[in-house]
């Protein structure tokens, strides 16, 4: 086997220094019947072109370098060369958790300058070295403040990430809590009235996303003031990390949990991706996740350590802020490269290109005769209803331009039926906009859409 | 013994990347836009002001920055990373090349399953795979890490039992485990036991036959265990667990000491965890990302999160969400799909017979430094391992020389460390994990490297308690760094 | 260091200093060592109730976290905040400068049951040959 060091000889040499006859006599000590008798039913070992051939082939199979209008939490921005030629380097994916200060400095400085980021971005005072994801970042904050406050309420905006939703609730349930959510306007914005209606002495945390799940962007100071005023913790959810290049940052929130993956981090179909955490120096303490600070050595020399680990479930293991160990250093190496190289002009001017795509595309659909839902500011992403069961009758049509298109509300927005979530970033060509639009657009008889794009 | 694995290297320094910054300085440009600019005023106070003290830096500094801070790491391309429980192998190139192909790259969770095919399959086939391997019935990818996995089994356990009406309190944890067994427990709501280990190092089933009451849901078992020792016991020990209503986590964090070797299906697991950067060779990445997969039995099966892959009389693949007894998500899509690519390229690099002979390297090479360091250091527990070996400074101790010291003079030997002080279950623990990826040479000079401390230890203790003395930084104040954390760079 | 005769102590190295009804209670210089490096100090509310044998609060080195228990029952009166920007006291001076807090005693009674600075040091000298 081409990656094993050694050879059947050598072997042969090692076990007899250790005074083995063969093999299997290091592997006695497994009960006979544990033992597995015969050879996995897994082909034999293959070659680097026999494996390439297979990812080629599956790859073909996942519409390769067709435009695509899929947000919905999972954004297409462009990823810069110098991001995978840095992180391909074996110091950094092939090294472990910094555990070992003195021979970890690369890794640990880059989690301090990601931390830093994520604080100037979100307007935060301290973020952690991140965690899974956006998901499990908005559970792992509610858990927080739950913690902080010692309440049990939980009161969501519906329109926040639904899969987001998901996760919250499977964290949740196990103790008997439940998330209440609260629907949104017809401005797409979250109903902020019904929300402190539904606040009480008991409400630990109000979660809300923005830009939310149809794009909209949300009031995070009429969302704070809301949250406490009850004394409850404004968690502010942000999926989209590149509409903090031209909005306001919530720093009214007590806990940001943020999702990476828009900061140079690929689709991938779904993962990895960086959530991480960001909150006021008051709530450190309760904040779960690695963390790098500043430390000296016996020279007095700067250098970076893992630091506050009490906190962490292999010091404190059950009475640990949470049960994570990992985090997502590499993926949060690529988000702290991306976000140096765009640095303070390049994420505005990306931000706005977005918003000037994403405008555009709504004036496109406006003009086809499509109704564009939710009137309220937007960043990259729209609403647009295009009646019930176009979405699936485009799909051909689609396929034959090369387009992915949008992502049909109806799985967990019933009451938007036919309506699609169209994501528009800096990615999409005109061109493209203007073919998705027609292929969209309600047509004409007798029209195929071929011809319709053509009389574009 | 002189040092001669490692000598020093012309190292750059380099400051902050907010240090480096200068004003319109750029490393970015973006093609001019093709429709017309935004109309920023609608925005209003949603606006922000610039992003103060953001890096402004350019491309060639962006470069060199992360290039010079590589080189103050560690890692497994460096050389012999022997993390014990960690299981740092050699992570194979062509993982990375065809987990960079634009479509797998670029795919996006959200696209028509039409459209998904060659993913769906990637992770249909690894399924498959990791069933075989394992000997269970059905699988969730979804979760994240190891962790996220534990969580995720915890869940499923605890829906079975009250789909059987029944509640129950407890956990049963071994002090051998990993700290994430009880934070897992306690997060999913359980009150956590632990369980004493026998001198033998295992479980004590004396121990355990008192404390497994009806009110006991599961026993998370790592096995083989953190000591690198394999439950003997594990039969008798599945048997009293069912016998009275509860279930059989396994921890498979050591699941590469048994791959094609056995399979905790055979040996009474319910519920087991993956991780695909340990056993399948997908890159630590400094810390992540991992991913850990959740394989069950088949009464567990109908709690599996959403959403399930599953195949059509016509081989299409689709994601089942249509699960009415689900414990729900996990995690958002269908998890870290980069790793599955990865991990699957492993397994078919490897076949069956490769994996096998992985197994048996894994166990070989740590046989091979428990021998190679016996008399040098003490042995807690005086038996063969399996992937991993545990010593113990309690020798070196009488000369105020502890674990933490040896394994930063390790590093001026040119050596990763190996686990310190953990499991708790050894005092001055020394965890070694060699894995399979280190040859006997490499073996030989790490043997070596630890039987020259230990001689330090006796006649120049000082040297070692001062270690290192030649990495860029010595070692680092983490008392003052805990006491006033600065963790983000301030102007 | 030596114990002061004029204090109370546990089995889980707390020490109880009565004056009136008021008891100011710390941890024992022999938890400081066990501990090493003190970097944080969690402590509860004026005016919260703990309860003998309980957990108030917790004290931290890098590595380790003990739980400090509560060797009688009272209300908090008042915490030593002087320990959040300095926890190394509790390294420096635990049995004077490093108060943790005063509780207002509900039974001052229960301290007779507790060991003397003699019965301490001999505890702790058995604790020590183990």
């Amino acid at each position: 086997m081409r990656y094993l060091p050694t050879s059947d000889e050598i072997r042969r040499q090692m076990l007899e220094a250790i005074g083995a006859a063969s093999i299997d006599d290091l592997f006695r000590h497994i009960p006979e019947y544990c033992r597995l008798t015969r050879p996995l039913n897994i082909p034999r070992g293959q070659s680097e072109p026999e494996i390439l051939d297979f990812f080629q082939g599956a790859a073909a199979e996942c519409a390769p370098g067709w435009a695509s209008f899929l947000g919905a939490g999972a954004y297409r921005h462009f990823r810069p060369s110098p991001i995978d030629a840095l992180i391909s380097r074996g110091e950094w994916f092939t090294a472990y958790t910094p555990y070992q200060a003195e021979i970890s400095q690369g890794t640990l400085q880059a989690i301090f300058e990601f931390q830093t980021m994520i604080c100037q971005l979100t307007g935060m005072d301290v973020a952690n070295a991140s965690m899974y994801d956006g998901s499990t970042a908005m559970a792992e904050a509610v858990l927080m403040a739950l913690r902080i406050s010692g309440r049990e309420g939980i009161v969501v905006a519906r329109s926040a990430h639904p899969q987001y939703r998901e996760v919250l609730n499977t964290y949740v349930t196990q103790r008997g809590l439940a998330a209440r959510e609260i629907g949104y306007l017809p401005d797409g914005t979250v109903d902020l009235a019904a929300l402190e209606a539904a606040l009480g002495p008991d409400t630990a945390a109000v979660v809300v996303q923005s830009p939310n799940f149809f794009g909209a962007i949300e009031n995070w100071e009429a969302a704070a003031a809301a949250a406490h005023r009850h004394g409850a913790l404004l968690i502010a959810v942000i999926a989209e990390p590149i509409s903090l290049g031209i909005l306001a940052p919530p720093a009214a929130a007590d806990i940001v949990a943020l999702e990476a993956q828009g900061l140079g981090i690929p689709v991938g179909f779904g993962g990895p991706y960086a959530g991480v955490i960001a909150t006021q120096e008051k709530y450190l303490r309760a904040l779960p996740g690695r963390l790098a600070g500043e430390a000296r050595d016996h020279e007095g020399r700067r250098g970076y350590v893992l630091t506050l680990a009490t906190r962490e479930q292999h010091i404190r293991r059950e009475k640990a802020t949470s049960n994570i160990c990992t985090n997502q250093a590499l993926c949060a190496l690529m988000a702290a490269i991306f976000m140096s190289l765009y640095g303070k002009d390049g994420l505005r001017e990306l931000a706005e290109q977005n918003l000037a795509k994403t405008a555009f595309a709504a004036q496109a659909f406006a003009a086809a005769g499509l109704q564009v839902l939710f009137p309220s500011p937007r960043f990259n992403e729209l609403v647009v209803q295009l009646g019930p069961g176009r979405a699936e009758a485009a799909l051909p049509a689609l396929s034959r331009e090369r387009i992915v298109g949008g992502f049909p509300l109806r799985r967990y927005y019933p009451e938007l039926d036919g309506a699609v979530l169209v994501c528009v970033t800096e990615t999409v060509p005109r061109a493209a906009i203007e073919r998705l639009v027609a292929a969209y657009a309600p047509a004409p008889a007798t029209a195929d859409p071929r011809e319709l794009v053509s009389a574009h | 013994m002189a040092i001669t694995r490692a000598s020093r290297h012309l190292v750059q320094n380099e400051p902050l990347i907010f240090e480096r910054s200068a004003a319109g300085k750029r490393g970015y440009q973006l093609p001019p836009l093709d429709v017309p600019a935004a109309d920023l005023t609608g925005l209003g106070r949603l606006r922000r002001d610039q992003i103060a003290d953001f890096p402004e830096v350019s491309e060639l500094e962006v470069i060199r920055h992360f290039t010079r801070l590589s080189t103050w790491n560690y890692g497994v391309d460096t050389g012999l990373y022997p993390l014990g429980s960690c299981t740092m192998k050699y992570n194979p190139r062509v993982n990375e090349q065809v987990a960079r192909l634009e479509g797998l790259a670029q795919g996006h969770p959200l696209q028509p399953e039409e459209l998904s095919q060659g993913a769906l399959r990637i992770m249909h086939l690894l399924s498959r795979y990791l069933l075989e391997i394992t000997g269970m019935d059905a699988i969730t990818l979804q979760p994240a890490a190891g962790a996220h996995g534990e969580m995720t089994g915890i869940l499923m356990i605890h829906a079975l039992l009250s789909a059987r009406g029944e509640a129950r309190h407890k956990v049963l944890i071994p002090d051998s485990a990993h700290g994430t067994n009880p934070a897992t427990a306690a997060i999913a709501g359980y009150q956590v036991q632990n369980l004493r280990s026998n001198a033998r190092g295992t479980v004590d089933l004396a121990d355990l036959d008192r404390v497994m009451t009806d009110d006991v849901a599961a026993l998370m078992l790592t096995n083989p265990n953190t000591l690198g020792l394999f439950e003997e016991d594990i039969h008798r020990i599945a048997d009293l667990i069912h016998e009275r209503g509860g279930l059989l986590y396994m921890d498979g964090a050591n699941m590469n000491a048994l791959v094609g070797r056995a399979r905790p299906g055979d040996f009474g697991v319910d519920v087991m965890h993956l991780n695909l950067h340990k056993t399948f060779s997908t890159p630590h990445g400094g810390g992540g990302p991992g991913a850990g997969p959740v394989a069950v039995k088949s009464e567990l099966e109908p709690f599996l999160p959403i959403p399930v892959i599953t195949a059509g009389a016509d081989g299409r693949l689709r994601a089942d969400y249509d699960r009415p007894r689900t414990i729900g998500r996990m995690r958002s899509f269908y998890g870290n799909f980069g790793m599955f690519v990865r991990a699957l390229a492993y397994i078919m690099a490897n076949g069956c017979d490769g994996l096998k002979q992985t197994t048996e390297d894994a166990v070989l090479n740590a046989n091979y430094i428990r021998r190679g360091l016996e008399g040098a250091y003490a042995l807690p527990y005086d038996r063969p391992c399996m992937h991993e070996c545990v010593f113990s400074d309690q020798k070196q101790q009488a000369h105020g020389v502890s674990t933490g010291d040896i394994a930063k003079r390790l590093i001026d030997y040119g050596f990763h460390p190996y686990t310190v002080s953990f499991p708790l279950v050894v005092r001055g623990a020394m965890m070694i994990e060699p894995t399979e990826s280190a040859g006997r040479d490499e073996l030989d000079e790490f043997i070596a490297a630890l039987r020259a401390i230990a001689a330090e230890a006796e006649t120049e203790p000082e040297r070692v308690k001062s270690a290192p003395h030649t990495t860029r930084l010595s070692r680092l104040d983490e008392v003052s760094a805990a006491r006033q954390p600065i963790l983000r760079w301030r102007r | 260091m030596a114990y002061p005769n004029e204090y109370r102590y546990t089995k889980e190295h707390e020490w109880i200093f009565r004056e009136g009804q008021t008891g100011t209670i710390g941890i024992t210089d022999y938890a400081q060592r066990q501990l090493g490096d003190v970097v944080y100090v969690e402590l509860p509310k004026v005016g919260n109730a703990v309860k003998k044998g309980e957990a108030f609060g917790t004290v931290e080195s890098v590595k380790a976290v003990s739980e400090i228990f509560a060797p009688a029952d009272g209300t908090v009166k008042e915490i030593n905040e002087k320990l959040a920007g300095a926890p190394e006291l509790i390294n420096q001076d635990p049995h004077q400068r490093a108060w943790l807090i005063k509780i207002e005693l509900a039974q001052p009674a229960e301290l007779d049951a507790l060991l003397t600075a003699a019965e301490y040091e001999q505890f702790i000298a058995e604790t020590a040959e183990h």
